[in-house]
């Protein structure tokens, strides 16, 4: 219902296509970099044998953001994956970040304080998980 | 097993489970965890981690078609997404301070809840059903497109709705999951969306729920890199073909085959969870 809607320059489909090509886009570029850990990490480590039956949980590095990018720069496969899973991560906050600027542009404070929640407890979830 | 062989047949499995996932609507996530830990005998931590990172690739993969389609109500979900996303923060905690058992028989309650709901049918609103007082303050009312042109829709149950909504997310980071049946639930039934709607907006919530729980889950180390790249790449290929042959076939006999599979699966969860063996 047009009615609804607050006049402004940016209908909910010009949003849904723009959001549409940011999730393609950061899925490609995921996968991307995901295949290229993948491949250096199963060229290296293809032969060892895989623990998965005993939980260790990652060691530090694989577990904060600043590990991963360290790791990846150090050319190690499978910081390289984890790199790409933090770009597949980033693809639904990024949704979130710009339905806030969606819903500004559509003069919309009330949807603008809603999408700013969801978005804090995704950084947090993120950034801030290290003190859970 | 080599690591090598070990990924071609997680990749391999997981394409299966991608597509069996996509075919029952009950997303790729909840079969692949139960090969992981069943058939592979990995810990269910690392399944879920690996899991929950196919469910946001999907989820982004699939949206992608979705969005162009123009279905889904942004507003309906960021207002679930309050609701969903403190879920998944809350049971992607909880994941620590519980036993593996424990998790095992919660999973294998929802397959079986879920294998169940995969049979209900589905009726879209008529429109002229009178509008509810709190949608109409949060301008939660829509249209959408049919052959016919756009039409109208009511929207209903906000608070069930909202409650449903932190279940599924609770479920989502507990078990490294999507919970798209408790989602298309809520959106289905609670607050009554036409069918298309329903569905486009849940897969939108996934990912945003899942990437939610995945914070968590990559800071308590769940999340290994050597698995989650077979099943991230699996799950997506199995899901994206599953959605393919999904628009050409619409089998009643395949539905029942799975949701039987997925039953017998939550069964055995439930069994190992009971005895130790998870």
């Amino acid at each position: 219902m047009a009615a609804t809607r607050p006049p402004a320059g940016w209908s909910d489909s010009d949003v849904e296509r723009v959001i549409g090509n940011l999730l393609r886009v950061g899925l490609l570029i995921a996968t991307a970099v995901v295949l290229f850990g993948g491949a250096i990490y199963l060229a290296r480590h293809g032969h060892e044998l895989p623990d998965y039956r005993i939980f260790r949980g990652e060691p530090a590095q694989l577990r904060s953001i600043a590990g991963i990018v360290e790791m990846a720069a150090d050319w190690f496969g499978r910081g390289f994956i984890q790199l790409g899973l933090l770009v597949l991560l980033a693809t639904p906050v990024a949704r979130v970040a710009f339905s806030v600027f969606a819903f500004v542009e559509q003069r919309d404070p009330f949807y603008v304080g809603v999408t700013l929640v969801v978005l804090a407890v995704l950084l947090y979830s993120i950034v801030g998980g290290y003190f859970l | 097993m080599t690591i090598l062989e070990l990924s071609a047949l997680v990749f391999a499995g997981s394409i299966v489970a991608g597509l069996l996932g996509a075919l029952t609507g009950l997303g790729g996530g909840i079969v692949v965890i139960p090969m992981l830990t069943l058939l592979f005998h990995i810990d269910i931590r690392y399944a879920a981690g690996a899991a929950l990172i196919s469910v946001i690739a999907t989820s982004s993969g699939a949206a992608s078609s979705y969005v162009k389609e123009g279905y889904s109500n942004l507003r309906v979900g960021m207002v679930l997404e309050v609701a969903t996303t403190i879920g998944a923060v809350l049971g992607a905690w909880l994941t620590g301070h519980v036993s593996t058992g424990a998790i095992a028989v919660v999973f294998g309650v929802v397959l079986l809840i879920s294998a169940a709901l995969s049979f209900r049918g589905h009726s879209d609103p008529t429109g002229d059903d009178p509008p509810d007082p709190l949608a109409t303050r949060l301008r939660l009312d829509s249209d959408y497109p049919t052959p016919q042109g756009r039409v109208a829709y009511h929207v209903h149950g906000v608070p069930p709705a909202f409650g449903l909504m932190f279940l599924a997310g609770g479920l989502s980071g507990l078990l490294g999951i999507g919970s798209g049946a408790v989602k298309v639930l809520a959106l289905d039934r609670a607050m009554r969306l036409p069918f298309k709607v329903s569905t486009t907006t849940s897969n939108f919530m996934i990912g945003v729920t899942a990437a939610a729980s995945a914070g968590v889950y990559l800071n308590h180390g769940y999340i290994d890199p050597g698995l989650a790249m077979p099943v991230m790449l699996g799950v997506l290929i199995g899901a994206l073909a599953g959605a393919r042959i999904l628009t050409r076939v619409q089998s009643q006999a395949l539905r029942i085959v799975f949701a039987i599979a997925i039953a017998a699966m939550g069964a055995q969860m439930i069994w190992d969870g009971l005895h130790g063996g998870v």
